[in-house]
């Protein structure tokens, strides 16, 4: 009769918490596997018009990104809401453009040149002028694989 | 006074540990998957050419975007959802009609030789003041009518999604279908 006997006087054992690390652990790995830390601060405020047929950038290493919008927040006081164009952690004018493609080109093995994209992060309330502008700029240095960038969607509306 | 073995050290605060650094990680993560439309841009001409290749109008698929939005395909106002099927219309074209592309007899591999490839070219132009997301939707859907020949073409002829194709099938359905999107040089009229 000792079986039943064990029962009364003692408490239920709490429930082991040794596994936790292990489960935390393997969501940190997640995250830190997956993780894709923002290399530029954001001067401007971009939101990206959606697209069905989107094609994913294979390397992120050979990627280069060209930022157009409204200056953010606090800065709209002092620059006005005039779309501007922003290269690596700075405001650029469109004459900078040539100038940056030759470092970003510089920045990269020469064979690899060719493969570079640039992306182009625009907010979906630019006027085209400035984009063109921006294009053709990039026309006369010569980069000419470019991407615009997109969140997917499956639909979009007129 | 016996020897006790040594205290094993408590691993209790592991996973507060952990929790700290997958806290960090999650706030600084930004999930987003960069994707968007590929394109290539035309060269810069070395200097203005005079004598251009002469185009033929009928093969040519005329899209004009105006600064108010509208947009206007071989001279008819139309919704952007109705671009695609007009697209994908112009570029099959068809060879009992006056107005569509015509066609140039290839060879192309697997669709044997001889094989008539219309001669389309779709000619994109917008204001300065058209929005980019008007521009990134015409451009959306002029993509998505390639991709649509092209994977119907594919599933008649290999029974697979062009994306699925082996690498010398995607180019042969490539070669029917090349994407021939022509952006006109932009004019600054009034802006």
């Amino acid at each position: 009769m000792s079986k039943f006997r064990k029962k009364d006087g003692k408490k239920q054992p709490g429930i082991s918490t040794a596994s936790l690390p292990d489960i935390v652990f393997m969501l940190l790995f997640f995250f830190m596997v997956t993780t894709v830390m923002r290399e530029v601060d954001l001067l401007v405020d971009v939101t990206t018009p959606n697209a069905t047929e989107v094609t994913k950038l294979e390397n992120k290493a050979l990627v280069s990104y060209i930022y157009i919008g409204k200056p953010m927040g606090a800065l709209k006081k002092t620059l006005g809401e005039e779309p501007r164009i922003q290269l690596n952690d700075a405001f650029a004018r469109k004459e900078d453009i040539i100038q940056w493609v030759e470092m970003e080109k510089n920045r990269r093995d020469e064979a690899e040149i060719p493969r570079i994209t640039w992306s182009m992060k625009v907010d979906s309330d630019t006027k085209m002028g400035v984009v063109t502008d921006v294009k053709q700029e990039l026309r006369k240095a010569n980069a000419l694989k470019i991407n615009y960038s997109t969140r997917e969607v499956d639909k979009i509306t007129d | 006074m016996a020897r006790r073995e040594l205290p094993e050290i408590n691993a209790g605060s592991m996973a507060d540990i952990a929790f700290l650094l997958l806290i960090f990680f999650l706030v600084t993560t930004t999930m987003d998957t960069d994707g968007g439309l590929t394109r290539k841009l035309p060269p810069m001409p070395e200097e203005q050419l005079e004598d251009l290749p002469e185009v033929k109008q009928r093969n040519v698929f005329e899209v004009l975007v105006n600064a108010n939005d509208q947009l206007l395909v071989e001279g008819q106002l139309m919704l952007v959802s109705e671009l695609r099927e007009a697209a994908k219309e112009f570029i099959v074209s068809n060879p009992s009609r006056e107005d569509l592309p015509e066609f140039k007899l290839t060879d192309v591999q697997f669709f044997g030789e001889q094989y008539p490839v219309s001669k389309q070219i779709i000619s994109l132009q917008n204001d300065r003041g058209t929005s980019y997301e008007m521009y990134i939707k015409v451009q959306n859907e002029l993509v998505a009518a390639y991709n649509e020949l092209r994977d119907e073409l594919a599933m008649n002829k290999f029974g697979k999604l062009y994306n699925d194709l082996e690498e010398d099938q995607g180019d042969a359905v490539q070669d029917i279908y090349p994407q021939r999107i022509s952006e006109a040089e932009p004019k600054s009229i009034g802006e």
